[in-house]
């Protein structure tokens, strides 16, 4: 049973970080652009969720205002900032490296340095009796959010027009440009919805993980490793890597606390040297 | 011709000036000067790679994080002298950086700064999370400083130890960069496919320039374990590895000078602003957004221009 309890924590922390890798792999697939500030969008989101559930007691604006705000950030930093340096990737890592470190330490000024729970929302108090253990409904729920972004973020891209022309500007943005999408507000979009996904993480982590300064560096580094494991640019890949890191992470911290993070790193090195385009990307 | 010797006569100033700061500057701010000298040296490294091969790693501060601990845990846990922890720290460095180089070196651009950062990740994985060898997060004090014959625990001792060390490791690196192996680094800098097609072999090159790369890392990271008498995780972090970048960058990549110039001026903000308010992180980041924006060729490249305009008529 107990492993059956280890492994559902670890799809649910999968889940979490799948809302940061798909951002960071659709950013890096469109944009081509690395993006380490998607740590702070998760870490600025789930500050700003804690602040507007402490106002109105509600998870669901909390969730709203947290993912509406980092997208309008976000927008902000890719129309005035990385535009300027498109397919140039040193200054637009060194960029996003510079907004990491001064979001890092905004929020640190606002919301000081020690680790904030959220609340959790009221109807998923309980947990569900499995054996002789309890089970979360909190947990069971971000798994199910986690499968509802996956198919949402899978339908759009499949299926919708706007889902044709993110495709058609990964293949080939020159092309697509040419044949008259327009793929500046797509880029602005795209990393605004990347942002958006990871303060949605930051946010539901809260009330499991609680919010502190340097959580931002920790999902980024998290992230990263799911889309060397998963592919870059990929949403199979972002999915697949997130629950096996997810996985991993959580057995690792559980059977070998020393080596937590190594359990994590070293599949992604196998990983590395197998494939350097991970499993699912495209050489 | 007159640029070479001026170049000269401000080489001779520079070092007579070295070599004169112990007498006129206060036992702190020598300290702070031993370690701008320290990051000179890590930052020349990381344009070896950056300026001169034209890969851009994310992931610089493992090898030299990798010789500040072979260091610590040679004297501290195995009970070693520096004379042996000290060559061994160097070969640490050097063997991380050829078994790493391989893997990196696969990917260009986006791919390769992921790679070394992710490689370095995993160094630091190692030192934060074995805490029954490592002490983890709390790092291990008390890193004896070496003592081949005569004492190096005054600042102003260490300082010269430092500068020698430095001094010689920065004679080096321009032997290589004007070398002819230094210039095909530049060619392949250019262009890749060029080199390749005159017979080069591209890889090789840039490989060997990793491997040095990572070597003279590995140097700086052991004068700085010995200068703090302290290493902990956050000499592998990330924010090491890009603030060798932003040194690189600040300074002017390309130029082995620029570097050491970015080092300086980085360190000696640190200080100050530190000094001042607890924002240095902020102050920090806003200088990576400016030189972004503002000085991509670095304060070198910010001479150049000037006096390119002035020169025009």
């Amino acid at each position: 049973m107990i492993w059956v309890i280890h492994t559902l924590n670890g799809i649910a922390f999968g889940m979490l970080l799948f809302l940061l890798a798909a951002g960071l792999s659709l950013i890096f697939g469109l944009l081509k652009i690395l993006n380490l500030t998607h740590g702070s969008f998760y870490l600025l989101g789930g500050y700003i969720g804690l602040t507007v559930m402490r106002l109105t007691d509600s998870f669901v604006l909390a969730l709203l205002a947290a993912a509406i705000t980092i997208a309008l950030l976000g927008a902000v930093i890719e129309r005035f900032f990385l535009r300027r340096f498109h397919l140039d990737e040193l200054p637009q890592t060194l960029l996003t490296f510079g907004f990491l470190f001064i979001f890092a330490d905004l929020s640190l000024w606002i919301w000081g340095g020690d680790p904030l729970m959220l609340a959790q929302p009221r109807i998923f108090a309980g947990s569900l009796p499995l054996g002789d253990y309890v089970y979360p409904y909190y947990r069971l729920f971000l798994i199910a959010v986690g499968l509802v972004v996956a198919g949402a973020l899978w339908w759009f891209q499949e299926h919708t027009r706007l889902g044709t022309m993110l495709r058609a500007g990964v293949d080939d943005a020159e092309i697509a440009r040419a044949l008259g999408v327009n793929v500046s507000l797509l880029f602005t979009l795209i990393f605004a919805v990347g942002a958006a996904l990871a303060a949605l993480g930051g946010v539901l982590a809260g009330p499991v993980l609680s919010v502190y300064p340097g959580a931002d560096f920790e999902a980024l580094i998290l992230a990263f490793v799911v889309v060397i494991v998963g592919g870059l640019g990929s949403l199979r890949g972002a999915l697949a890597g997130s629950l096996l890191v997810g996985i991993l992470d959580d057995f690792g911290k559980a059977f070998f606390p020393e080596f937590a993070l190594f359990t994590v790193f070293v599949p992604m090195a196998i990983i590395l040297v197998a494939r350097p385009t991970g499993l699912f990307g495209r050489g | 011709m007159t640029g070479r010797v001026g170049s000269f006569a401000a080489s001779v100033v520079a070092l007579a000036l070295l070599l004169a700061l112990p007498q006129f500057l206060r036992q702190y701010y020598l300290g702070l000067a031993t370690r701008m000298l320290i990051f000179a040296l890590f930052a020349m490294s990381l344009d070896l790679l950056l300026g001169y091969a034209g890969l851009a790693s994310l992931g610089h501060a493992a090898y030299f994080g990798v010789a500040a601990y072979t260091i610590a845990l040679l004297i501290l846990r195995a009970h070693l002298g520096s004379g042996i922890a000290f060559p061994a720290a160097l070969v640490a460095a050097t063997a991380i950086g050829a078994l790493f180089a391989p893997l990196a070196l696969r990917a260009r651009g986006s791919y390769f700064l992921m790679i070394t950062f992710a490689l370095a990740q995993v160094v630091w994985s190692v030192a934060f999370g074995w805490r029954s060898l490592t002490n983890g997060d709390d790092g291990m004090p008390g890193v004896p400083r070496p003592n081949f014959g005569w004492s190096l625990d005054s600042t102003q001792s260490f300082y010269y130890f430092v500068l020698a060390i430095v001094g010689l490791a920065a004679l080096l690196l321009l032997a290589i960069v004007k070398s002819p192996f230094g210039r095909a680094l530049r060619g392949i800098r250019e262009s890749e496919s060029r080199m390749q097609a005159l017979g080069y072999n591209v890889w090789r090159y840039q490989f060997v320039a990793f491997v040095l790369a990572a070597a003279f890392a590995g140097l700086a990271g052991a004068l700085y374990a010995y200068f703090n008498r302290f290493v902990g995780p956050e000499y592998l972090f990330v924010i090491q590895s890009a603030e060798a970048l932003i040194m690189v960058i600040l300074g002017g990549a390309g130029t082995l000078i620029g570097p050491a110039i970015g080092a300086a001026v980085i360190v000696f903000l640190e200080d100050f602003v530190s000094s001042m308010t607890q924002h240095w992180v902020m102050v920090l980041g806003i200088i990576y957004v400016l030189v972004t924006l503002f000085a991509r060729h670095g304060l070198i490249g910010l001479i150049v221009d000037y006096r390119q305009r002035r020169s025009e008529p």
